[in-house]
């Protein structure tokens, strides 16, 4: 009954033993603090022995973190970054998706295009950087539309192989009961693709991070990157760290808060273990 | 659906159908099969395993359009085709009630469905995902989708295939129920004659591959009346026509 989750079970349950209840609940975080508590004590450990400003204590990591949100730079730097993250993983999904349904579910363009999705796979990410700020300028389309292009290959591969495991089955229902195209794509067609666009989700995101921070160091006056090549430029590796784990730890808050509850709710017609 | 006239019955008439093995090989699946099915009548098409029942069936649902030949299906209810498949063919991840609603025209989604649900034995179920159900039960959604469209011919492919014989047995006499509540243009195909010998008005005798019909058997009892001993008597009328059949 603990296990199935069933309504009934649960709040029995939970009458029955509040307290025991509230601690198995509590554990795995628990275990998460504690495992990054213990990390912080090793890397003070370790700047205690090697003292040096290129290596910098936590606790000093902490105090620039306190002063740059007390300035609001933090939080303007950090909004700069994070606006752009989310432009360029909604452009590159919805364009990678489109893109790869349409060559998973067409063999002939698939085979034309092929060689293209190979080139652009292997174009590193600093040449589509570089090229897009030479040819369409130092502009926020230019910034978005350059990690955008460096993710989109990406989402093309993952999501042609979930446009070739399509079940035929279901398309033909559609087409006997006669679904418009909305109803196709809401109720066949997406639910279908969504663990492929889960996985070219999960692992988009944490590669559009990190390429925006290039896209803002070379052509950009705002964001994380731009902060962290202004703390370089003196050496301030206290700040550098600071802006990195604060956004660190807004990715990791994301995908708590936001990615696992939305894949819960898009798995949940799947039999849950008994 | 080439020209359908008002009450006309289900034509049929395909003049070759070809197969091209991944080999290379073409082969006939079915060569000048025609038959007709009155407006309003359960019809069964009976065959060998493999004798192009099936591919029959796609052409008429318009599944397979690399054909020759015509077919005319007929009008009235909503105007629309329904199928029961093989396997249920619900959609997983949308409830046994959204996935009948679903094949609804936009307009009726809202419909009035407890009568059907109630019928089939469905009505605690609507809320359920089709992983919760047995097979017996997600034909048994399958059969209320079917229905729910009102259509003006219903294809049914080995319907109660894979299920055991107490399943199927029940399953078969919720589908008369429900015919009977709404009497519908009826095309089912399988290969158990008890089966059609049960449920058919008229039954369409098959030959092997390429498929052509054999003879038409007339059920010529009515379906209440059709208890076992009374089927006994319909398989031995049966094969005294049909003596080289199934």
């Amino acid at each position: 009954m603990i296990a199935s989750g069933s309504e009934n079970g649960v709040s029995r349950t939970r009458r029955a033993h509040p307290v025991y209840r509230g601690i198995g609940a509590l554990l795995p975080a628990l275990m998460v603090l504690t495992s990054l508590l213990g990390l912080c004590l090793v890397w003070s450990a370790a700047a205690g022995i090697w003292p040096s400003r290129a290596f910098p204590p936590p606790l000093d990591v902490w105090q620039v973190l306190l002063k740059e949100a007390a300035s609001g730079d933090l939080g303007y730097h950090l909004a700069m970054t994070l606006w752009r993250v989310a432009a360029a993983y909604v452009v590159a999904m919805v364009v990678g998706t489109v893109i790869g349904v349409l060559l998973g579910t067409h063999r002939r363009a698939d085979s034309f295009f092929n060689p293209w999705l190979v080139l652009f796979l292997n174009l590193p990410a600093l040449v589509v950087i570089v090229l897009a700020y030479i040819w369409f300028g130092l502009t926020e389309a230019a910034a978005i539309g350059a990690v955008a292009v460096n993710k989109i290959p990406n989402v093309v591969v993952t999501m042609r192989e979930g446009a070739r495991a399509l079940d035929p089955r279901f398309a033909e229902m559609a087409n006997v009961y006669r679904l418009g195209p909305v109803d196709r794509i809401r109720h066949v067609l997406m639910p279908q693709l969504q663990p492929y666009f889960a996985a070219a989700s999960r692992s988009g995101i944490a590669l559009i991070w990190k390429i925006v921070l290039v896209v803002e160091l070379l052509g950009r006056s705002s964001g994380v990157g731009f902060q962290i090549y202004l703390y370089f430029q003196i050496f301030d590796v206290a700040a550098i760290l600071a802006y990195t784990l604060a956004f660190v730890a807004i990715m990791l808050l994301i995908e708590l808060l936001l990615v696992q509850p939305l894949e819960r709710h898009a798995t949940r017609w799947r039999r849950r273990p008994a | 659906m080439q020209l359908a006239g008002a009450a006309a019955p289900l034509k049929v008439d395909i003049t070759e159908k070809t197969f091209r093995s991944a080999t290379g090989v073409t082969i006939v699946a079915l060569r000048g099969l025609s038959f007709e099915v009155r407006r309003g009548e359960f019809a069964c098409l009976l065959g060998p395993s493999g004798c192009g029942k099936t591919t029959t069936l796609r052409i008429l649902m318009g599944l397979d359009r690399q054909f020759l030949g015509s077919y005319q299906l007929p009008e009235g209810g909503s105007n629309r085709v329904a199928a029961v498949f093989q396997e249920p063919v619900l959609l997983p991840w949308r409830t046994v009630e959204q996935n009948v609603r679903l094949a609804l025209p936009r307009n009726l989604r809202d419909k009035d469905l407890n009568s059907l649900f109630g019928i089939l034995g469905l009505s605690a179920m609507r809320s359920l995902y089709p992983s919760e159900l047995s097979l017996g039960l997600a034909r048994r959604a399958a059969l209320a989708r079917a229905f729910a469209t009102e259509p003006a011919v219903l294809f049914l492919d080995e319907p109660f295939a894979s299920l055991d014989e107490r399943t199927a047995d029940r399953l078969r006499r919720l589908l008369m129920t429900v015919w009977a509540a709404r009497p519908t243009t009826a095309l089912m195909v399988t290969h158990n004659l008890r089966e059609a010998l049960l449920l058919a008005d008229r039954i369409i005798l098959l030959s092997p591959r390429p498929a052509q019909v054999l003879g038409i058997f007339d059920v010529p009892l009515e379906r209440r009346l059709r208890d076992a001993p009374a089927l006994d008597n319909l398989v031995s009328a049966f094969h005294k026509r049909f003596p080289d059949a199934v």
